[in-house]
């Protein structure tokens, strides 16, 4: 069987690399894109403890399907709010929406 | 009624005559005829309790050993309590009935005096008497505008006097004494708008003062000496008979006879003897109602009162008949002084009220003679009658005063003073009560014999003063009886018989009911209360009458005073100088027309032997010189203002120095602004990192997570 540490190491690649995307793109949607791929490296965490630990317990299934329901809601958020910049400002260009500085 | 009963009855004597004042002060005073209400019926009141009082006294059998008393603890002192409480002996039982009777009249004659029921003045001011009031063209008697005032005032007047004859201590005794002492100063000064009023209140008020301090002091060290204030318990023979062996080291006189001296000179203020007699016909100033309230029923008779409760202090260590104790001798001494000594100026006075206020100068100096020789009951015996037949004098001159006072209405002529006698002559037909009533008053005074009080009381002085052989103070106060007849039949001619002598004495007219009823009793008294104290042994008449005021007053003593044998020589005397005087004084002044014609009108008398002169040079000058120069302008303005004047520019400098050098530098600048500075420099120089972006945001909080978490671990975990 694979050893645990190989998910983890493949989580957190996957993190890293929404992380990095989170970061540095510049366009509200690929953050949001970041962000999903963030969730889901945690996703894969919580499916892999729950494997490799007592699998009586079902805590990390249930766990992850809220993250997912959970997901899918915050980008149905995202993605309106997306779009309602998008409509005001006629950007969705992250460094241009600076309102929170001083 | 029982004892019991009767005891508490005393402690509410004096209690309406304040709650009548304060009513008045706090709630009646703008309505004129409820205040004269409210304080007619708590002098009714009052006197309907002290003759309950009296009645129940006189019925007790040796009311002397049982009097009514009852006291309770009022200051805690250390372990003891000092106690106040009330007494009721048959010397405070007698005097009670001559207050209660007196107070009762004369706020009932107040009521005329003051015009009530006459319309309001055209001019009248408060503090000025009034002027008259004009109606359909004729000018009447207006009515006065304090009226309320005057009977809050003669209210809580009453209730001193009354206070100070229930106590049974001599705490009370001088806060009740000090109540009048506040009155007279308000009532002398009623009509404060007159100048010569303000100052004669001043003048009582002060020269009263100085008798009180020494009477403080009096009551300071018997109390010191005894450890109580309390009559009953200083007045056993133990204690008096400690007090009269202690040598006090002043003078060489006994503890008792020093105390005795002090609370002495109290009474030399308040009854206005030599020499602090200067105050008392000043007092004139006020409204004849007060002068009655002053001279007769209360402040003056409170002293004699005072020093005859003090008899057996003042007379410790002497036996009856032996030779006077020096405190006596100076108490004698005084009386006598004092009683011929204003009976010479009284001659020469064309005031008809001054006249009766030296004359009673003169018959409290006959009491305090009396007193000094150990002639107790006649003492007592004087004081009640003279109250009953001064207030009658004063009441009447009161109210020849008011007739005046209508005739000078009339005429329109305020140059004519009403007050003087000069101006008078005839009003007998004018004023036929007033006149009866004067008439029997002034013999009274006079000592007419046989039928009138004042014969019998002031013989029983002259009898006691030659029976225990006191020969100087007999033939003294004889030539002041002379005199007081002489003076009295003086003012009795010029006042009320021959012819008018101004037209105002023409047009004066007799006065409203509530003036004259209070003469007609008051008159009644005067004549019969004489009675009740003939002597036994008296030729013919003697023993028909039990003499009453002899056993009942007596009985105030432990040891009863001796019934004195009957000598012709001392009643003889009084028959004279009673009778000759009355003659001499007629026959004198039945033709007299004015003051010129009155050769008595001696300067040194007329100015009273210049006692206010002197006094104004030898105290009064030398004090306005002490507190305008000394005081005022070398010791205050010049040594302690520049003391202070050094103080003032110091404190200014050390406050400019730590001003310039500590609070603007370190608290303002450094503390205050350096604080507010900072937090302004690290703004300003934070704010850029706040771009708005929030992905910028987000690599700073990771890397502060990193950073935070990298130490925890380091630190923490490994």
């Amino acid at each position: 069987m694979i050893p645990l540490s190989w998910y983890l190491i493949l989580a957190a690649g996957l993190f890293s690399i929404g992380l990095f995307g989170v970061l540095v793109r510049r366009n509200a949607v690929a953050i949001l894109l970041g962000v999903e791929l963030m969730l889901n490296a945690v996703n894969i965490n919580l499916v892999a403890f729950w494997r490799y630990g007592d699998i009586s317990l079902m805590a990390g299934q249930v766990f992850a399907i809220i993250v997912f329901a959970v997901a899918a809601a915050e980008v149905a958020v995202g993605l309106a709010l997306v779009i309602s910049v998008y409509r005001r400002r006629n950007t969705v260009v992250a460094e241009d929406l600076d309102l929170l500085k001083w | 009624m029982t004892h019991e009963f009767v005891t508490s009855l005393v402690w509410l004597i004096p209690l309406p005559p304040l709650l009548a004042f304060a009513l008045i002060v706090l709630f009646t005073n703008k309505n004129k005829a409820l205040s004269h209400t409210v304080a007619i019926s708590a002098a009714f009141l009052s006197w309907l309790g002290a003759m309950i009082v009296f009645w129940n006294a006189i019925k007790v059998e040796h009311f002397g050993e049982h009097p009514f008393a009852s006291s309770i603890n009022w200051i805690p002192t250390g372990e003891t309590w000092l106690k106040v409480g009330v007494l009721i002996d048959p010397l405070s039982a007698a005097v009670l009935f001559f207050v209660g009777w007196t107070v009762l009249m004369i706020f009932i004659y107040s009521v005329g005096y003051h015009n009530y029921g006459q319309p309001a003045g055209d001019h009248d001011h408060a503090g000025l008497p009034p002027h008259g009031a004009t109606v359909h063209g004729h000018t009447v008697p207006s009515i006065e505008p304090m009226y309320s005032r005057f009977f809050a005032f003669i209210g809580l007047f009453a209730f001193g006097m009354y206070t100070l004859v229930v106590s049974d201590n001599l705490l009370t005794l001088f806060v009740g004494w000090e109540i009048m002492g506040l009155c007279s100063y308000l009532l002398i000064g009623f009509w404060f708008g007159k100048p010569s009023a303000r100052n004669a209140a001043v003048k009582a008020f002060m020269t009263t003062r100085i008798g009180d301090v020494f009477m403080l002091l009096g009551i300071s060290f018997l109390y010191y000496a005894t450890g109580t204030l309390s009559y009953r318990e200083i007045f056993t023979e133990e204690t008096l008979h400690v007090l009269a062996t202690v040598p006090s080291g002043v003078f060489g006189l006994s503890a008792a006879g020093l105390i005795a001296i002090l609370l002495f000179i109290g009474t030399i203020g308040k009854s206005a003897q030599f020499p602090l007699h200067v105050w008392l016909p000043d007092a004139m100033e006020g409204p004849t109602p007060v002068s009655a309230m002053i001279h007769a029923a209360t402040m003056v008779s409170a002293g004699v009162y005072a020093v005859i409760r003090m008899f057996p202090l003042l007379s410790a260590g002497w036996h009856e008949g032996g030779p006077l104790t020096t405190a006596m001798t100076f108490v004698a001494f005084i009386g006598a002084f004092t009683a011929i000594f204003a009976a010479t100026i009284a001659v020469a006075q064309n005031d008809i009220k001054r006249v009766l206020a030296y004359s009673t100068i003169s018959q409290l100096g006959f009491m305090i003679a009396a007193i000094g020789m150990g002639a107790y009951i006649a003492a007592v015996f004087h004081l009640i009658t003279h109250a009953f037949f001064k207030a009658l004098l004063f009441l009447g001159s009161g109210s020849v005063i008011h007739g005046m006072e209508h005739g000078v209405l009339h005429t329109g002529n305020h140059k004519v003073d009403p007050q003087d006698m000069f101006n008078m002559g005839g009003l007998r037909k004018k004023m036929p009560v007033t006149f009866w009533t004067f008439l029997i008053g002034g013999f009274a005074l006079s000592g007419f014999p046989l039928i009138t009080a004042g014969f019998w009381s002031k013989d029983e002085i002259l009898a006691d003063a030659f029976a225990n052989g006191h020969l100087t103070i007999f033939i003294t106060l004889a030539i002041a009886a002379f005199m007081t007849a002489f003076y009295t039949m003086r003012q009795i001619t010029l006042t009320f018989l021959g012819e008018a002598r101004t037209k105002e004495a023409e047009h004066a007219q007799e006065n409203k009911w509530t003036m004259t009823a209070p003469l007609v009793v008051l008159s009644v008294f005067a004549v019969g209360y004489g009675w009740v104290g003939i002597p036994e042994h008296f030729p013919l008449i003697g023993g028909l009458v039990p003499n009453w005021i002899h056993e009942f007053v007596g009985g105030t003593l432990a040891e009863h005073p001796p019934v004195l044998e009957f000598n012709w020589i001392p009643l003889l005397t009084s028959l004279v100088v009673a009778l000759g005087g009355l003659a001499l004084g007629w026959f004198v002044y039945k033709d007299i027309k004015s003051p010129a014609e009155d050769k008595f009108q001696i300067p040194l008398l007329k100015n009273k032997y210049y006692f206010d002169e002197a006094y104004q040079v030898i105290f009064i000058k030398p004090l306005i010189w002490f507190s305008e120069v000394f005081v005022s302008k070398w010791m205050d303005k010049g040594v302690i203002d520049s003391i202070l004047h050094i103080f003032g520019p110091t404190t200014g400098s050390i406050g400019t120095a730590i001003r310039n050098y500590f609070d603007v530098p370190v608290v303002n600048q450094f503390f205050g602004d350096g604080s507010a500075d900072a937090t302004y420099w690290i703004g300003k120089n934070l704010r850029p990192i706040q771009t708005g972006r929030i992905q910028q945001y987000l690599i700073l909080s990771i890397v502060v997570l990193v950073v935070v978490g990298g130490l925890v671990y380091f630190f923490l975990l490994a």
